[in-house]
Order: C-alpha cells, then structure tokens, then sequence
C-alpha cells in the first residue's frame, strides 16, 4: 500500500487551491488548477467518449497502461487456459526452483507457484472493479446529491463525507479485519468500498458545484427540466474524465488496501491471490530461506496492476491538461532578422 | 479565530466518530468477538483484570447499551483504555502505548517530513526545467514508484541488503544485546536498524510528493501572475520561489495531511516487516492476538495523531495564504 | 545598475528625437500544436512614436494579444516567435537572452494585464509586490521603495495604506488602478496594455480610461492598447489598428478609421457598435467566423465573410495599401503606392 495523498483543493480544510477551482484528480496528484476540461458546456457522453478513445491510442503511457490492464483481465477471466495446475493442490516437492514444470518453482507448502500467481489474478480484477466501480458509484449519488440539493442535506452529506475522510483509513481496514476473522473477497470488497467513496465523495461534489451556475445548467432549468433530468443529462456527462479518473484510483487502492490486508494475515488464507501469497510467504521466512520468487514475482504482479491503473490515470491527467505533456522545443529565431 | 475553532469543532466530532466505532464495532459484529476472546484468555488473567474487561465490553448485560456507552466515554476521557489481554499480569494498555510512541515517532515522522521536503522540492525544479528526455521519461517513473506496495518493496531489501548481502540489520529497532541509554554505541545501534525502515518509507512516498509538486507547479507557471513577475524583469530563481512555488504548495499542504492516513498505514506495514516495535507493529501483534483492548487504544492515538497532523498543515496553509484568514 | 525613480522624464536617454519609440517589422508568432503550426500573426509591421496611444482592436483569435505578448517577449511554448524584429529604443528585442531583457523590463517597457485578480500574485501583498520590482532593478533603500510605492497609487487615486493590502481584498477596479499604478513605477517609455478594461463595468471602464490618459498626458509614455471594444478605445487613441486573422486589416489615425473606415472589416465592426444617440439603425454583425489560423485560405482571409467581396479577392494575396495616411489591406483600395508589408 503506497502513500497516495489526496487532491488538493478537496481537503476538508477546503482551503481555495491555486486559483480557486475544484479540486481535481489526478493519479495522487494535487494539481488543483482547473477541474476537467469543465471547458465545457454539455459536452455529450459519447462524444467526450470517443474524443477519450482517440486520445488514449495517441499517448504512450495510456496506450502501455490500457495493454497491461488487459493482459491482466485475459490472464484472469481464462487462468486455465495459461496454467495447468490447480494452485491450491499441495502434490509437488516443496520448494523446487524455477523449471519447464514449474515455471516459478513450487512454494513451501508443494503447490505450483505460476499456477498460484495466475489464477490469484482473479480475486484482485474482481475487488479492484468492484471497489472501483461501486466507490464511485456511491461517490455520485452523495456528492452529486449533496451539491444539488445544497442547505441542511449538502451540510450533513459533507459532514458524513469530512468525517470518513479524516478517519485514517488503512487502521479502521485492519481493526475491521480483525473483528471479522477472515476476509473472503466479497468482505473486502463491501468494506474497501466503504472506506474510499468519502474521497471521491468530495471531488464530485467540488465539481458540481462550479457547474451548478453554469449557463447551460440554467438554461436546462429555464426549459423547465425536471432535477433527476439534469443531473443525469447535462451533468454527469460533463463529468465522464472525473468519473473515469475516480474509478481508476479506487481500484488502485482497492488493489493495495487489499494486498495489505492479505499480508497481514486479515484476509481469507485459502483464498489464493497475490496478497495471500505474499502472507504465507512471510510465514514461512521465505526470503531467509532463498525463496525469493515467492515473494517477488507476486509483488511484482501488484505493482504490474497498479501500474497499469496508475498510467491510464496519469495518462488522462495530460489529456486533459496538456500543460503537463513532455514539452516540444521550439525553433529559435535567427538574429539575423534585425533590422 | 472562527476558522480554527470550526476546525476544532470538526476534530472533536471525528474524535467522537472514531469512539463510537470502537464501542459499536465489537458489538455489532457477527459471533459477538470479544465474548470470544475474553473465553479464549480466560486462564491467563487476574479476576479483576477479567472483571475489568467484561465491564469495558459490556458482557455484564444488567447495564443497558446507552449506560455502558456513557461509561466508556467516561473511561477514556479519564486515560483508563483498560488492560491489555496479552501481556502479563495484563498491563495498563496506556503505558504499553506510550512505550512504543517514539520509536515510530522517530522513523515515521522524521522519514515524511524528510520524503515531504525533498519530494517538493524535486517537483519544483522538475516543472522549472522542462523539455528534455527526462521530462518525458521521469513522471511514469515516479508514478510506477508510488504503486509499489510498502510491505513488498521492504521485502524485497531486506532481501538484498539484508540477508544477501549482509549489510544492514532488518530486525527489531536495535541489538537487544545492548542496554538502552544515551551513549554513542546504543544511539548508533539505533541508527543502523532504522536505516533500511526509514528508506522505505522514503521511497515509497517522496514519488507522490514529486508528483503533485510538479504537476502543481506547472499549472502555476502558466498563471497571469507568473508572466506579470517575467514582465517586471525579476530574476528566475525569484520568480520560481515566491511566485510559483509559494502558491503552488498550498495544495500540497493539505493533500499532506489528508495523506497522512495512508502514510500510518505505510508505517504499520514497514514496522511489521521490519519488527520494528513502535505503534503500527504493536497494532498488528494485538490484531494476531485478539488483544481488543489494546488494538481499540490504538485506532484512537492513530485518529488523534492524524488529526493533529492535519491542525498543523491548516494553520501553515492559514499562515501562506492569506486569502483562508479573513471573515469567512 | 540602479536607476533614479521620478515623476519626469529627465533621466531618460530616449531615442533621436522625432524617431519612433518602437517599430515592429514583419513579426511573426506561431503555435506549435500537435495538430500542425498555427501562425497567430503573421508579418505584421508598424511604428509607435513616443507618447502616442495606439488601440489595436479585432475580434477573438485575431492574434491582438499573441502580437503584444511577442513584441514584450513574453510568449511561453508552445507559442513563440518565428520570424521578425521588435526595435525598442534602438535595441532589437527579439533574439535577446531573459537576462538582457531583464535590464528592460519594466524600467522602459511596462505591462498591465487583463484581469488583476489573475495578474496580481494572490499570497504577496501590493506593497510586496511593487518593492520586488523596484529590488529587481537595483532600488534597495527601503524608504525609497515606501516612498514610490506610495507616489504611485497616489497618481491612480488610491490611499497608499493599501499597499498591506492583498489582491482579494480589493475591489476590482482598485486592483485594475493598482496594476497601472504598478506599470509607472519607472516610468516607462511604452506602456502595453491587454484588455485592461475587459474585466470591469462600463463606469469603472470610463473612468480607468481617463486615469490612463491623465497619466499619459502627465508623464509621456506611449501606450499600446488592445481591445475588442472599438467604440471605447477610439474615443483616447490617436492612432487605431484593426487586426483580422493575424494580420492588420486597417491602420490609421483614429478619427479616419472611425468615421470613414476602409476596410470592409472595419465598417462591419462600426456598424456593430451603433451609436446610442441619431438615427435608428437595424443591428448588423459580420456573419460567419474568422478562418482557421492552421490552413489559411489563399487570398484575402476576410473574403469568405465581405459583402463587398471581389472575384479575385479569393485567389490574390493582399498587401498592405496606403490610402491617404491609413494602411488598408484589401484590394478595392489596391493604388500605385504599396508601403510593402
């Protein structure tokens, strides 16, 4: 788990930032300046969607990140197809080294170690999209709500928002695990996602409240559109980068909130994933024994996924800002033109 | 004035919060836990020592959940967190906290102010000078360097310097040959255990603050305010630190001290691997034991800590910039 | 190299006398974007002679502000000069390092931006920031630096115990003051002005207006000001510059262009500002928008919007052509004289 402070500007202190505009996402950035390309007045989904395709095809990092993430999806939705062995089935000698047999050698315990690394794709893909996709969700409902219905409602969602920000998150994960006994990845799911929504919570409501007055939002309301119209139409499409952006840095931190909490031994031990295998390679003081791919290559893998989430981010942080792209050198002009 | 005391109003609410959840979450899990737990430890307590405990989780059912609420509250306000299930004859969990307070004071504090202050400053100079290979080729390296998970990459030198190499010790925060005390051999002991720890840490965070100081900083240099200061002819270092860079952190500030959650947890995971024994490792051994009391203590000296942390970075913000200090 | 503060302009070692302060020949500026190379201006060339007040004026994306921003060497990438030179005083300013403009900036060439809120530095105060520009230039008693500050927000009609004050906590038009206040504080020969009124109510617009040229009538600097308001900039300039895709469209002493414009362009946008006193007209516009900067058409760049447009406007590159003291760029004024541009 790797220290990813918040977006400035959508701290609770919620000091005005650089110049004054919502605070925006970025990887685990605090460029503050400038929400999205909030440039634009009812910028339809697909458009918005589309113009996000052709830019991820042109920038490199997005193109490296969108390439592993998908690697990572094949390997786990067809983890049989790539190894043969069941990877809880203790039947080898133990500890071998890496061979054609055992591509990664087998683990203290005689189970095929590539076989444990692939099929411990699974369980990660599936908390990492469903924290990703269910934080944000939540995050629009309550922050959204919370800016549109502004008075009481927008002071106690924010509150409530404030509160489970502040709280540090990473020690509540572990005095939870350890009321639980045993987290399956359903468990980590649910409470993973209970911890991170508050965060993307606050930048959602940042930025629909710098919409609110815009002027198409206004001429919607003057059209005599009903709210739920739009919030759903002219807002959140708008919003599409911020919403994208949210979901790939929850999934990041579902990634290594997960992982840690599987080290630790507050995960479900017979499940086999990256994390779990880091725990029991701990156990059985791997590293003091010359073990040392079973504690590699598993935390190699998670640094792979996160990576892949960390790039597109970082990716869509320059598409939108193109201030931060790699700069071009401009041609010099000649003296010679003096006159 | 007003500021300061909303914020403080704030922290005692998210104080409140966080006891809430200490007394709720026992209670409320599945399989009653601490019933559990005390049936588990029975044996290796003293009768007021269990009576104790009972009392603080509630298994005593004659006083209602409200009664038994207002009693704990009453508790912590006056320092008594109870006992600890897991050390004999079951001390006082508020010492055993304050023994362990500054060793990770000592590495985690120093190690993120250090990674802060150098991070920030790499990120400035990063967006000063742009163009180049590095430009392009540095920030994806920083960004890969802030996924890695602190556990792993702790792992993974103490692989290398540790046990292959043999150069630094991994083990404990010092020798427990030597006795404790302010002599050179005892200080320099201290010293070469926290060295790998600290490094991690380093590593692991300075990537973020490089990050977003950058990203930050170029956003800034664009401002209307940084081309008048060109136009006014100052000298660039002038223009970079008291233009650009003074307005640039303020964001930095508070993404500080909200990232101080994740930085404790950092922490928590770099002692455990390292055995070093300050709060975060001290947490995790009450976790493996079912030492609730003990664990409950420290979720709250955690809360507080980051909560302080976060009063400090809001009055230095408050401090830079002033358009936080007028009537709000 | 310090240099002596005063309110006249006795320590100046100015230009020969009758010659122009600044004279721009053939500036080009360019945008480098992934999309291909936008030229924002193109070849523009004029003089401004000491104390004159020019207002360049045109439409958004014109290039009025890229072309202030070049002459004053304050383009950032990916925008930049491509070609051309500005001669300031003798000294071609184009192709000097930041270091020699240094020496320059802000002792003899000034700038006030548009809107002071984003211009002034949110976190410093005014004083702060007008000692900072003295200390650059070698003014390092403080009572001087007090005692200037003072003067000059004194010339704009603000009590100097706002130079504690920080940017927010003025009002809008005591912050646009301010930034003037702040250009005087050498007292410069030119003064480059971008839309300094935009941000401001037609009264504060007036009234900063009058200030501007009390200040001009008082301390004799020439300024340069860009605009999209043409009524309110005739009514101070001596000499008027449209500017239409990159490139000056008509030039001219003011009450020429004003009341007898040329260009086709030029009476459009007279016509778009209808007077509020005589006769009623119907509201007219210029239908259509300006070309694209990144594939010009050939010909004139105004053809495909000129109700009075020529079979070979379309087709002939348009020159620059003197008609009776004012420049115009458009081929029914196409005479023997072409000053060549």
């Amino acid at each position: 788990m790797a220290a990813l402070p918040a977006p400035g500007g959508a701290g609770p202190s919620g000091s005005a930032g650089v110049s004054g505009d919502p605070g925006r996402l970025t990887t685990q950035t605090l460029a503050p300046a400038g929400g999205l390309p909030s440039a634009g007045g009812g910028i339809s989904g697909a458009r918005s969607l589309r113009r996000m395709a052709r830019a991820v095809t042109s920038n490199r990092k997005a193109t490296a990140g969108t390439v592993l993430l998908v690697l990572f999806c094949l390997v786990g939705i067809f983890p049989g197809v790539i190894a043969r062995d069941n990877p809880s089935a203790e039947i080898y000698s133990r500890s071998l080294g890496p061979s054609a047999q055992h591509l990664l050698g087998t683990t203290a315990f005689g189970q095929d170690m590539f076989a444990q690394v692939v099929w411990g794709t699974r369980p990660v893909l599936l908390i990492a999209f469903g924290v990703g996709l269910g934080a944000t969700l939540i995050a629009m409902l309550i922050g959204i709500a919370a800016a549109y219905l502004g008075g009481a409602w927008d002071g106690v969602l924010n509150l409530i928002t404030d509160v489970l920000l502040v709280i540090p998150a990473f020690p509540l994960l572990i005095v939870i695990g350890s009321y639980l006994h045993g987290a399956g990845t359903g468990v980590l799911i649910a409470v993973i996602t209970l911890i991170s929504w508050s965060f993307t919570a606050r930048q959602l409501r940042s930025q629909a409240l710098s919409l609110r007055n815009r002027d198409f939002l206004q001429a919607a309301r003057v059209r005599g559109e009903r709210s739920l119209y739009v919030i759903v139409v002219e807002i959140i499409p708008t919003m599409t980068s911020l919403l994208v952006a949210a979901f790939l840095t929850n999934a990041l931190y579902a990634v290594l909130f997960s992982s840690s909490l599987q080290f630790i031994g507050l995960g479900d031990p017979s499940v086999t994933s990256w994390g779990t295998m880091l725990y029991w390679a701990e156990n059985n003081e791997a590293f003091q024994t010359g073990q040392a791919l079973w504690i590699i290559v598993p935390g190699l893998c998670i640094v792979a996924l996160g990576a892949a989430f960390a790039l597109l981010n970082y990716a869509f942080d320059e598409i939108g800002n193109p201030a931060l792209r790699p700069v071009r050198s401009m041609r010099r002009v000649s003296v010679k033109n003096a006159e | 004035m007003n500021f300061v005391l909303r914020r403080l109003g704030f922290f005692a609410l998210t104080l409140w919060v966080a006891l809430t959840l200490n007394f709720l979450l026992p209670r409320l899990m599945p399989g009653d836990p601490a019933l559990a737990v005390i049936a588990g430890h029975k044996g290796a307590l003293s009768p007021t020592a269990l009576k104790a405990l009972t009392a603080q989780f509630g298994l005593n059912t004659h006083q209602s959940m409200v009664a038994q609420y207002f009693r704990y509250l009453g508790d912590v306000a006056t320092g008594n967190f109870g006992v600890s299930l897991t050390t004999q004859p079951g001390n006082s969990v508020g010492r055993i906290v304050l023994d362990a307070i500054p060793w990770t004071l000592g590495l985690v504090g120093i190690t993120t102010i250090l990674a802060f202050v150098l991070g920030t400053g790499i990120g400035i100079l990063g967006a000063w000078r742009r163009g180049g290979r590095l430009d392009s080729v540095m920030p994806p390296i920083f960004v890969i360097m802030t996924v890695i998970p602190y556990f792993w990459i702790g792992l993974v030198l103490i692989l290398f310097f540790g046990v292959k190499l043999h150069w630094l010790p991994y083990f404990f925060s010092y020798d427990y040959t030597l006795t404790p005390g302010f002599n050179w051999p005892f200080i320099s002991n201290v010293l070469e255990h926290a060295i790998l720890p600290a490094f991690t840490l380093l590593i692991t965070t300075i990537g973020t603050w490089i990050l977003t100081m950058r990203n930050t900083m170029i956003s800034t240099l664009a401002e209307d305010y940084v081309r008048m200061a060109r136009a006014k002819g100052l000298p660039g270092y002038r223009i970079m630190l008291d233009y650009a860079a003074r307005n640039a952190i303020l964001p930095n500030l508070t993404g500080f001290a909200m990232s101080l959650g994740f930085v404790v947890g950092g922490a928590i995971l770099i002692e455990e691997v390292f055995n070093y024994q300050g709060v975060g490792y001290l947490l995790l051994q009450a976790v493996d034991n079912d030492d609730y009391p003990l664990m409950q203590a420290l979720f709250l000296l955690i809360t507080v800590a980051v909560l302080v942390a976060i009063l400090i970075s809001d009055i230095a913000t408050a401090v830079l910039d002033p358009r936080t200090r007028g009537a709000r | 190299m310090s240099r002596t503060l005063s309110s006249g302009r006795a320590d100046i070692a100015g230009p020969p006398a009758g010659g122009a302060i600044l004279t721009v020949r053939d500036l080009s500026a360019e945008y480098t974007m992934d999309r291909g190379t936008v030229l924002a201006v193109d070849n523009v060339s004029f003089e401004v002679e000491p104390g004159e007040f020019l207002g360049i004026v045109g439409e958004s994306g014109c290039g009025k502000s890229t072309l202030l921003f070049a002459i004053a060497r304050l383009l950032l990438p990916p925008a930049g000069i491509s070609g051309g030179s500005v001669l300031f005083k003798g000294q071609n300013l184009v192709g000097l390092t930041d270091k020699q403009l240094a020496v320059i900036r802000w002792r003899d060439l000034s700038v006030v931006m548009q809107s002071a809120m984003n211009a002034l530095n949110p976190v410093t105060s005014i004083g702060a920031q007008f000692a900072d520009a003295m200390r650059a230039h070698g003014v390092t008693s403080k009572a001087e630096i007090a005692e200037r500050s003072a003067e000059v927000l004194r010339m704009v009609g603000i009590d100097p115990v706002h130079l504690k004050s920080y940017p927010h906590q003025l009002s809008g038009g005591m912050r646009q003051r301010s930034m003037i206040a702040m250009a005087m504080l050498f007292t410069p020969d030119l003064v480059i002005m971008d839309e300094p009124t935009s941000a401001l109510d037609v009264v504060a617009q007036r009234s900063l207006m009058i200030q501007i040229k009390e200040l001009q009538q008082q301390l004799g600097f020439a300024v340069i000001f860009v605009t999209h308001d043409m009524s309110l900039v005739s009514h101070f300039s001596d000499r008027l510059m449209v500017m239409y895709a990159g490139q000056i469209a008509e030039l001219g002493a003011t009450r020429q262009v004003f009341d007898a414009p040329l260009h086709p362009y030029s009476s459009g946008l007279m016509e778009a500002f209808p007077s509020i006193r005589g006769p009623r007209v119907p509201l007219t516009g210029i239908p259509g928008s300006p070309p694209d900067l990144a594939r010009i058409p050939p010909g004139c760049r105004f053809a495909a919007r000129c109700p009075q447009v020529l079979e070979r406007c379309h087709s002939t590159t348009v020159p620059l052509y003197s008609v009776g003291g004012v420049q115009v760029r458009c081929l029914r004024h196409a005479s023997a004289e072409v000053p060549g541009d």
